[in-house]
């Protein structure tokens, strides 16, 4: 039987790949991937738990979640499309313009 | 009956306002000195309808309040005019000299850069003197006592382009608040004073009514009276604190004419008038009024002699008189000393108006000859007599006048105080002495101008001495009038003794009377000695007048010989016996060192090192922290990453 806790695990794992893709990959597409994958794990943890607890909103928010998630690929792509015409790279460490 | 009193000082603040935001653009001198003059002369017409109208009436002291200002527990105080014959006879004199010295002024000041500033500044002195001679409470008064002070502060700086006349007009301010001080303690005093007896108020009639409750003699009336003496010093240039009068005259003429002889400095003489009910209760004050009236009468009548900037003389002569009418005061001849006011003002204004005359007609000439003497130096004067005739008869009746030969107004006035100063019971023979002996140095230094700059030979620079035209008709209208009440004014007030009545001290009677009479302060003396005393004087004066003529017309080359063979007399009086140099040893020097002590050892270092130190610090901080905004991603990721770890296993694990 695969309980609420196996879910929770699961969307533990695939948070933590995500934060560790996050802070270890260099190129900004991939970072972007293991952002999607940060919260795609979260939204397993909302359906998880909504289903558990016999609740709604939870699966509301997944909803929420997915939307905003949308946006954010729409405004991250022209970004990186901006930024790859000035330097012709997206690797994140050509990022720091903004610095003392 | 009187409810247009307020009217007065309205007119010239009107004009003072329509003429200070609007002259720049009327720019048309005869509009906008045609608009001041007009303004004065119409609150002289009210001032006129209301002196004569209190004439007419039994009452004689009356009030006007047209406002409440603040009210605070017991105490009231009114935005209130006081109408009595003091107030009366000095409205008429504030209003009538000055409507004749705005008139003089649009002539005088013709052609210059700041016209409509100059009027704006003069309506509102106007404005400011009326305030203060018809406040019914000393709070009012105060307002015009400070009032007249920044007009003269404005107006002597008027050049301000000039480095003297901005010294001057600080120094005229300074010294000045040196007697506010003096004011503001005696107001206080007395207001605590009163007060602690139940009565609190800065009303004049109801402190005249409550002095009683203060004890005759006592330490606090004359602390009181002291610290208003103090103040009516300031004002009115005594001893010790004249020195800004002379420096004063860096002023246009007009400015010198009217606040600096006939009205602002007879301030602090109105003001010991309108409390002499205190100062009759305080004999020792009394006494040092006198001593010091007398002392400056003197004292400043030396430094006359000697001096050759013709506005400079009569700077000092002013001084002198002031000390005649503070000595009047002293010994309790109130209104002798209101009569000298008067004729003063009317003497002395035509003299100043005269003198400006004069100047106007030598820059003229120095000017057409592309010269550059002073034009106030009498020394370059001499025979002006047939340029200027109307300038010279006016000029030669004043002087007269105030050097108090008979049948002329300073006469009458002059003589009542020396009277009183040798009859009366709070009188001494001394003063009477040094008085009569500064009114013979009087007679000397007058006659001495008069000889220097109309008679003899011309000494003007050749290229320049055929150039020197009568002045214009607004100049000489208001001399003429002037002039003429040199003669006559002092008609209203003859005294008993020479047949008349002394109405005008008649007149007084209401404000003086009750002082005087509970004060047992009278002047007591056979006829035959005030005849005598009267001769002596009327001698004096003619002794005077003789040793002018003999140094300056018969015998020009004696003054040379005197100040040979008195070199160092007159080195000391012609230098004004050191006093501004002592005062910049004594209070001025000290008081730049303190100053420059605190600006440099306390402003730079400590204020400074305090506000630079905690900039410094912020600065240091910011340095050390701007290293963690590195610019690379990872760097925040990992921050954020760790500070919500640390945050979320707080919650968890804490």
């Amino acid at each position: 039987m695969i309980s609420v806790h196996h879910y929770l695990l699961l969307s533990a794992i695939l948070f933590s790949i995500g934060t560790l893709g996050v802070l270890t990959r260099r190129n900004a597409i991939v970072i972007f991937m293991c952002i999607e994958v940060m919260l795609n794990s979260v939204n397993l943890t909302f359906i998880a738990l909504s289903k558990h607890v016999g609740n709604m909103d939870g699966q509301v928010f997944v909803f929420f979640v997915m939307t905003v998630a949308a946006a954010e690929a729409a405004v991250g792509l022209a970004l990186m499309i901006a930024f790859f015409k000035n330097k012709e790279s997206i690797d994140v460490d050509d990022f720091n313009m903004l610095k003392w | 009956m009187y409810s247009n009193l307020w009217l007065i000082p309205f007119f010239p603040l009107v004009g003072s306002i329509i003429n200070g935001l609007l002259g720049k653009k009327i720019k048309n001198e005869k509009v906008i000195g045609g608009l001041a003059t007009l303004m004065m002369f119409c609150s002289f017409l009210v001032a006129c309808q209301n002196f004569f109208r209190l004439m007419g009436d039994s009452v004689k002291t009356h009030q006007v309040v047209i406002g409440s200002w603040m009210s605070v527990g017991n105490l009231q105080i009114d935005w209130g005019f006081l109408l009595d014959p003091l107030s009366a006879v000095m409205i008429m004199i504030v209003t009538g000299v000055g409507t004749l010295i705005h008139l003089y002024s649009i002539g005088y000041m013709h052609g210059e850069v700041g016209f409509y500033r100059f009027f704006s500044y003069l309506n509102l002195f106007a404005c400011a003197m009326l305030m203060l001679v018809l406040g019914n409470n000393a709070l009012v008064m105060f307002i015009g006592w400070e009032g007249v002070g920044l007009c003269s502060y404005l107006l002597i700086g008027y050049y301000f382009e000039k480095k003297s006349a901005g010294d001057a007009a600080k120094k005229a301010f300074v010294v000045n608040r040196v007697g506010d001080f003096g004011f503001l303690c005696g107001l206080f005093t007395l207001f605590w004073a009163l007060g602690s007896k139940g009565v609190w108020t800065v009303n004049f009639v109801e402190i005249t009514e409550n002095a009683h409750l203060l004890q005759t003699g006592g330490l606090l009336v004359t602390v009181v009276t002291l610290c208003f003496f103090l103040g009516a010093c300031g004002k009115s240039a005594q001893i010790p604190l004249y020195t800004w009068l002379p420096d004063a005259m860096e002023g246009p003429t007009p400015v010198s004419a009217l606040i600096h002889a006939a009205t602002m400095v007879t301030a602090g003489v109105y003001m010991i008038g309108r409390m002499n009910i205190l100062f009759a209760m305080a004999p020792t004050t009394m006494m040092t009024v006198a001593i010091v009236g007398a002392a400056t009468a003197f004292f400043a009548a030396t430094i006359g002699l000697a001096q050759n900037d013709i506005k400079r003389v009569l700077a000092y002569s002013t001084v002198s008189q002031l000390g005649y009418m503070f000595l009047a005061m002293g010994v309790g001849a109130f209104s002798a000393g209101i009569f000298h006011l008067m004729t003063h003002a009317f003497f002395k204004a035509c003299l100043f108006l005269g003198s400006g005359s004069v100047i106007h007609g030598m820059h003229h000439a120095y000017h057409h000859a592309h010269l550059h003497d002073d034009p106030q130096d009498m020394r370059n004067m001499g025979g002006l007599r047939k340029k200027m005739p109307i300038t010279f008869i006016t000029f030669l009746v004043s002087t007269i006048a105030i050097s108090g030969i008979p049948l002329f107004s300073g006469f009458f006035s002059k003589d009542e105080i020396l009277w009183w100063s040798f009859g009366s019971n709070r009188g001494h023979w001394l003063l009477w002495i040094i008085g009569a002996v500064a009114a013979g140095m009087t007679a000397f230094y007058m006659f001495r101008l008069v000889f220097m700059t109309f008679f003899g030979e011309q000494k003007t620079d050749a290229r320049a001495k055929d150039h020197i035209p009568e002045s214009p008709l607004t100049i000489t209208i208001p001399l003429m009038i002037l002039g003429l009440l040199a003669v006559i004014g002092g008609y209203i007030g003859i005294p008993a003794i020479l047949g008349g009545s002394n109405r005008f001290e008649h007149w007084l009677e209401p404000v003086f009377g009750e002082a005087l009479e509970m004060h047992h302060i009278a002047a007591h003396g056979a006829h035959a000695t005030e005849y005598a005393l009267m001769g002596i004087s009327v001698a004096i004066a003619i002794i005077g007048i003789f040793v002018a003529w003999t140094m300056y017309i018969k015998n020009p080359e004696l003054p040379a010989k005197f100040t040979a063979k008195f070199a160092g007399a007159y080195r000391l009086i012609f230098n004004k016996w050191f006093i501004d140099e002592l005062y910049d040893f004594l209070f001025v020097n000290p008081c730049k060192r303190i100053g420059t002590f605190l600006w440099r050892g306390f402003d730079v270092k400590v204020v400074d090192g305090v506000v630079n130190g905690v900039a410094w610090v912020t600065k240091g901080i910011g340095a050390g922290l701007r290293y963690t905004q590195s610019g690379y991603l990872h760097n925040y990721a990992v921050a954020m990453v760790v500070g919500v770890v640390v945050i979320v296993g707080y919650y968890v694990f804490g």
